[in-house]
């Protein structure tokens, strides 16, 4: 059954789209990562323009995220406190990101800057924490819950000014890493139209030393609002967000995601980094290769803005 | 005037004089209306109408067939047994400025690094004709009216205006009228090769032929033979089929009549192509108020969010 999009203005099938939003929704829901990163790629792959895939990706975001956060406030695993420290750092962020998106769009540079970042980010983030998630299943094989805390062990982060007490989280830090955090979460954000969270997830557990459990539960309630400035910023200067295609992604993701979620609880908490470890990892390889195998076609068109015709 | 001039030079002189016995005779009797038509009397009358004049594209658009019909009066029996008459029938999309960029290899990556600017390319562009363009007319006219995939213009708006047609159009001798266009193509390419094309193998032709290779492999550019028929002798239609993804806009429905490789006129038609229902009020919404469409698309994120928390509570 297809559907016409009336901002993308392709017609498409709906239910491929409930599909891509499923599988989505269940893996934020499993990693506590809005998905941003891997609907993004899909709806590129089936033929959305991208600039109408990273607005609409950020709505679908919201839903997915929304419904996370709403299973993990009932469990009480979400740290209000640090992810409104986050989220002022990341308002920030993301303003200097929409500008900076607008900028290399002109340039002709969006689609490289993106994937480069996504390459980076993704290869170095994903390598660390397989070996650390490795590691950690090596080491407790038997016992313990698989947390990276290690009592007494204390690094630069722990010793500047400024310290804020987090309850939740069991954190007593300065808040200046934890806005830098956020604002570089947003700047990211921004520029590649996710909501952050396969940066945040890792930065909270191996920066900041907070336990897996309230990240994932803090990370969905931060991309929550960081999504949802990226949509509104995007609709009203691109006119990118397609809504009846979002409502199809969201459709799925909401069911996916409360299947992740449960799927999430009966992991231990290393075996969760390495499965995230290596999916960002995937993602990061398959973009790599992209930039370096001869394309097929080594011509683009778009409009003198940058936007897709 | 020049009319006049013309009418003597025709061969068979016998009828020529009659004809311009008749032709002067009806210019005296209708002082005003009469000279246009008694040049009209000679030549073929050509006008085209389209199966619709707006396409509506729904939440079910999968693409669409415009048939465009028309009608060729006062044509010469013997040139039409001979099929020596030739209709070429293109829809084009709205213009819209482009930029075309190339990816080179730097560093082991694939960057882009050239780009042309072209400032007016048809976002969609589909042609029918009688027989295949080689055959209905020289490269060199074909280049001039912006025929055909291949020598479609994307910097300047097709030419022929009426004030082009109507030299072409006199009823003259067709070498009489083949000289004159060659005149304007050559004044026509001397100006535009000092304007834009200083070289013959300008590096833009790659990127021209780049645009057109890819909007063709989406379907947005095609062009078919044979897909131009006559129904009866003054009467033809032809079959344009439309892609999925159409450009919203106004497009221009354009026909061509050749006899013997001679342009003579066009006919053209405007077709609005938009978008319906709750498709085009999203579009509008989102166009006029992009802030509160934003906010919205937030909202109903949320909803929906909360909403399947609802449905599928599993704790």
């Amino acid at each position: 059954m297809n559907l016409y999009l009336p901002i993308a203005e392709i017609s498409l099938n709906v239910f491929v789209l409930v599909g891509m939003g499923a599988a989505v929704g269940f893996i934020s829901g499993l990693f506590g990562v809005g998905g941003g990163f891997l609907i993004t790629p899909l709806l590129i792959f089936y033929n959305i323009p991208p600039a109408v895939a990273v607005a609409t990706g950020a709505n679908q975001v919201i839903a997915a995220s929304f419904s996370g956060a709403l299973a993990h406030y009932r469990r009480g695993t979400i740290d209000f406190k640090l992810g409104t420290v986050l989220l002022i750092g990341g308002f920030c962020g993301s303003l200097l990101g929409v500008a900076l998106f607008t900028l290399l769009r002109r340039l002709g540079q969006l689609d490289l800057v993106v994937s480069l970042l996504y390459v980076v980010f993704l290869g170095g983030i994903g390598g660390l924490m397989l070996v650390e998630s490795l590691q950690s299943m090596l080491r407790s094989q038997s016992q313990g819950a698989g947390e990276v805390r290690r009592p007494g062990q204390h690094s630069w982060v722990h010793g500047l000014p400024l310290k804020m007490r987090f309850h939740r989280s069991k954190l007593y830090v300065s808040v200046i890493p934890v806005l830098v955090l956020g604002f570089l979460i947003g700047l990211l954000a921004g520029i590649m139209g996710v909501g952050g969270g396969f940066i945040a997830v890792p930065a909270m557990i191996y920066l900041l030393r907070v336990p897996t459990s309230v990240v994932i539960g803090t990370s969905l309630f931060q991309i929550i609002f960081t999504a949802a400035a990226t949509t509104i910023l995007q609709a009203a200067t691109n006119r990118t967000v397609d809504v009846v295609l979002a409502f199809l992604l969201m459709l799925g993701g909401v069911i996916g995601a409360q299947f992740g979620a449960e799927a999430g609880r009966r992991l231990r908490g290393d075996q969760l980094r390495a499965l995230l470890a290596l999916l960002v990892l995937a993602v990061g390889i398959r973009l790599g290769i992209q930039l370096v195998v001869t394309p097929e076609e080594p011509f683009t068109i778009t409009l003198p803005t940058g936007e897709t015709g | 005037m020049s009319g006049a001039v013309h009418s003597h030079r025709r061969p068979p002189r016998a009828a020529a004089r009659v004809a311009a016995i008749v032709a002067v005779a009806a210019g005296l009797s209708a002082l005003v209306s009469a000279p246009a038509r008694a040049q009209d009397s000679s030549r073929e009358g050509f006008e085209i109408g389209l199966s619709t004049n707006k396409i509506s594209i729904g939440s079910d658009f999968s693409g669409a067939r415009l048939v465009v019909f028309g009608a060729l009066d006062n044509a010469d029996a013997k040139l039409l047994r001979q099929q020596r008459y030739d209709i070429v029938v293109v829809l084009v999309g709205p213009r819209q400025p482009a930029v075309v960029r190339e990816k080179k290899r730097t560093f082991g990556l694939w960057i882009n690094r050239g780009s042309e600017t072209f400032t007016s390319v048809p976002t969609s562009y589909s042609l029918a004709a009688t027989r295949p363009l080689a055959d209905v007319t020289r490269p060199e006219l074909r280049e001039r009216l912006s025929l055909g995939i291949k020598d479609l213009q994307l910097d300047n708006p097709p030419p022929p205006g009426p004030a082009g047609l109507s030299a072409v159009d006199l009823p003259a001798g067709e070498k009489r009228a083949q000289a004159n266009i060659s005149l304007k193509e050559r004044r026509a390419k001397s100006e535009s090769g000092a304007a834009t094309l200083p070289l013959p193998s300008r590096p833009a032709d790659q990127y021209a032929q780049a645009l057109k290779r890819i909007r063709e492999s989406k379907g947005l550019y095609n062009q078919t033979v044979g897909s131009v028929s006559f129904v009866s002798p003054t009467l033809f239609r032809a079959d344009l089929q439309l892609p999925a993804d159409l450009p919203t806009g106004t497009h221009v429905a354009r026909a061509y009549l050749f006899r013997s490789g001679v342009f003579i006129r066009e006919a053209s038609e405007p077709l609005r192509v938009v978008k319906s229902g709750i498709e085009s009020w999203i579009d509008n919404f989102a166009t006029d108020h992009g802030v509160l469409y934003g906010i919205s698309a937030v909202i109903l994120a949320i909803f929906t969010g909360w909403f399947g928390r609802l449905v599928f509570k599993r704790d």
